[in-house]
């Protein structure tokens, strides 16, 4: 199991775990985390799963800049919350077992 | 009276109303009834990445078994609500289960339209709505040799990107004379044209199937209006769904083509809410006209002000309505409602595979398709939640980033 701590716009921050291959987003949607919506389900369609990855991870994670798909990119781009370098669509953040402790922090708003 | 509630169909929107009633602090029961034996699930994937294999039946669960149970909501799964007296406060399932229901939330959902030919009851006939059907249809085409697709709108289009993708000799019969031509303009329907024309689909417009032949009772052909025959071992048949109101009616509740509700999501008797796919409702933007609206955001939007409603507050939806379709490398995301458009402009050249359609009305900007073209998208439908516009002349140019045409 991979574990992700995802810190709201407060401070106030809640663990989940995950099993490897599951989405960053999927891990919180299917536990009832609010924060983050994902109409989409994952599929590059609503941009409503952004997160910012803490800068400690950055490195692991790698930044939306930097993917071979150049779609996430563009669609945070369009996002009405800050784009930051650390900004990722949670729907493409692949647990490992090298993300175990994850910190994701979430933006005020989606889209 | 008691606060039981009870909320019938595990669907998107279903889902979605446990998990509001709960975020809003309700504390007494909840049952939630689905006919399905599945856990909960999304239903977009079955025509695009489940049925390519890409995705799993588990993937697509929409919440964990456990998180039902942290949350106190009674998951009832496989059975079937078959009477509601919200007077007496129970309701009945198919399995005979009494359920204790002062109030309720109908998310029934829709059925695939039938197609009624002669031959249309043979084997290899399918549909595709559920997560059963997706399966039937994913382990036919791994053994199908020709397939025809009847109905060229979202669904027939993603079923035929897959079928084309798996070698599979695809045909697709359209009764319009253009493909997905109730929701869009005629760009678009001549841009997926040519896309599926490219990838060797066989599209036959303003065609209808008259009758199919079988073998041993299984489809061998499709017969079409022009006497033509099409060879198939697989028909799938995707020709728009209609709403399920059984329940609803028995129930005296107002029914017009779709359980009728306001813009909180009540129906006519005021203990009782509907959401998704089965419910006639005001246009989030625009609620002097009623509409139906397919689409996992109409549901959950829907669900979270019907849930609230059930509470006794007052919020409405008036959210941007948007949909997405994936064909093959092709991703469509709309923004809007484009019913009703008097004109539209192309923003970039659809040969690039990359352009927006912006639909406009007396003027006003009130939706937009944009094929690959995200930032578009999301552009729009900032623009239509600020119920802001953009100036026709303004948005043709794609050099110019629509984001910098929103109000600042």
């Amino acid at each position: 199991m991979v574990t992700v701590n995802y810190v709201s716009p407060d401070g106030t921050s809640r663990q989940l775990t995950a099993e490897p291959n599951v989405s960053v987003m999927e891990a919180a949607v299917r536990n009832g985390l609010t924060g983050i919506v994902a109409e989409c389900g994952g599929s590059l369609a609503c941009a409503t799963c952004h997160v910012y990855v803490d800068e400690s991870w950055l490195l692991r994670t790698g930044r939306a800049e930097d993917c071979d798909d150049d779609l996430e990119d563009q669609m945070l781009e369009g996002t009405s919350e800050e784009r930051r370098e650390t900004s990722r669509l949670s729907c493409q953040l692949v647990l490992t077992e090298e993300l175990d402790g994850l910190t994701v922090h979430l933006p005020e708003s989606q889209i | 009276m008691s606060d039981d509630i009870l909320i019938v169909g595990a669907s998107q929107a279903g889902v979605q109303l446990a998990a509001s009633l709960r975020d809003l602090g309700h504390t007494a029961p909840i049952t939630l009834v689905g006919a399905e034996r599945h856990l909960p699930y999304q239903r977009p994937p079955l025509s695009k990445g489940f049925l390519t294999g890409a995705a799993s039946a588990e993937s697509l669960a929409l919440r964990t078994r456990d998180y039902y149970h942290e949350q106190q909501i009674d998951l009832v799964l496989g059975e079937r609500v078959t009477g509601i007296d919200v007077d007496g406060g129970r309701a009945t399932t198919d399995a005979g289960r009494e359920i204790r229901a002062s109030r309720v939330a109908l998310a029934t959902g829709s059925r695939p339209r039938r197609l009624v030919v002669p031959g249309s009851e043979l084997t290899g006939v399918l549909y595709l709505r559920d997560l059963d059907d997706a399966a039937a249809v994913c382990a036919a085409l791994h053994t199908a040799t020709s397939v025809v697709i009847i109905g060229g709108g979202y669904i027939g289009l993603e079923a035929a990107s897959v079928a084309a993708a798996s070698g599979v000799r695809t045909t697709l019969v359209e009764a319009a004379g253009r493909l997905i031509e109730r929701v869009a303009a005629p760009v678009l329907s001549s841009f997926f044209l040519h896309l599926h024309q490219g990838r060797g689909v066989d599209v036959r417009l303003s065609r209808f199937v008259t009758h199919m032949d079988g073998h041993d009772g299984a489809v061998t052909t499709v017969h079409l209006d022009n006497g033509e025959a099409v060879a198939a071992d697989l028909v799938l048949i995707g020709i728009g769904v209609t709403p399920r109101t059984e329940l609803a009616e028995a129930m005296g509740l107002q029914v017009q083509g779709g359980i009728v509700v306001d813009r909180q999501g009540r129906t006519s008797d005021s203990r009782v809410v509907a959401a998704g796919d089965c419910t006639l409702l005001p246009h989030p933007l625009q609620p002097d006209v009623m509409v139906r609206l397919e689409s996992v955001q109409n549901a959950v939007e829907q669900a979270k002000v019907a849930a609230a409603a059930l509470l006794g507050r007052d919020d409405v939806y008036d959210t941007v309505p948007w949909f997405w379709s994936d064909q093959g490398e092709v991703k469509l995301q709309i923004a809007g409602i484009s019913a009703g458009y008097d004109a539209v402009v192309v923003r970039g050249d659809p040969g690039t595979r990359k352009f927006s359609v912006l639909y406009y009305r007396q003027g006003r900007l009130i939706a937009a398709d944009s094929v690959n073209a995200p930032a578009d998208y999301l552009a729009v439908r900032r623009s239509l939640t600020a119920r802001a516009t953009m100036e026709p002349g303004d948005v043709a140019d794609p050099a110019v980033p629509l984001k910098s045409l929103l109000p600042t």
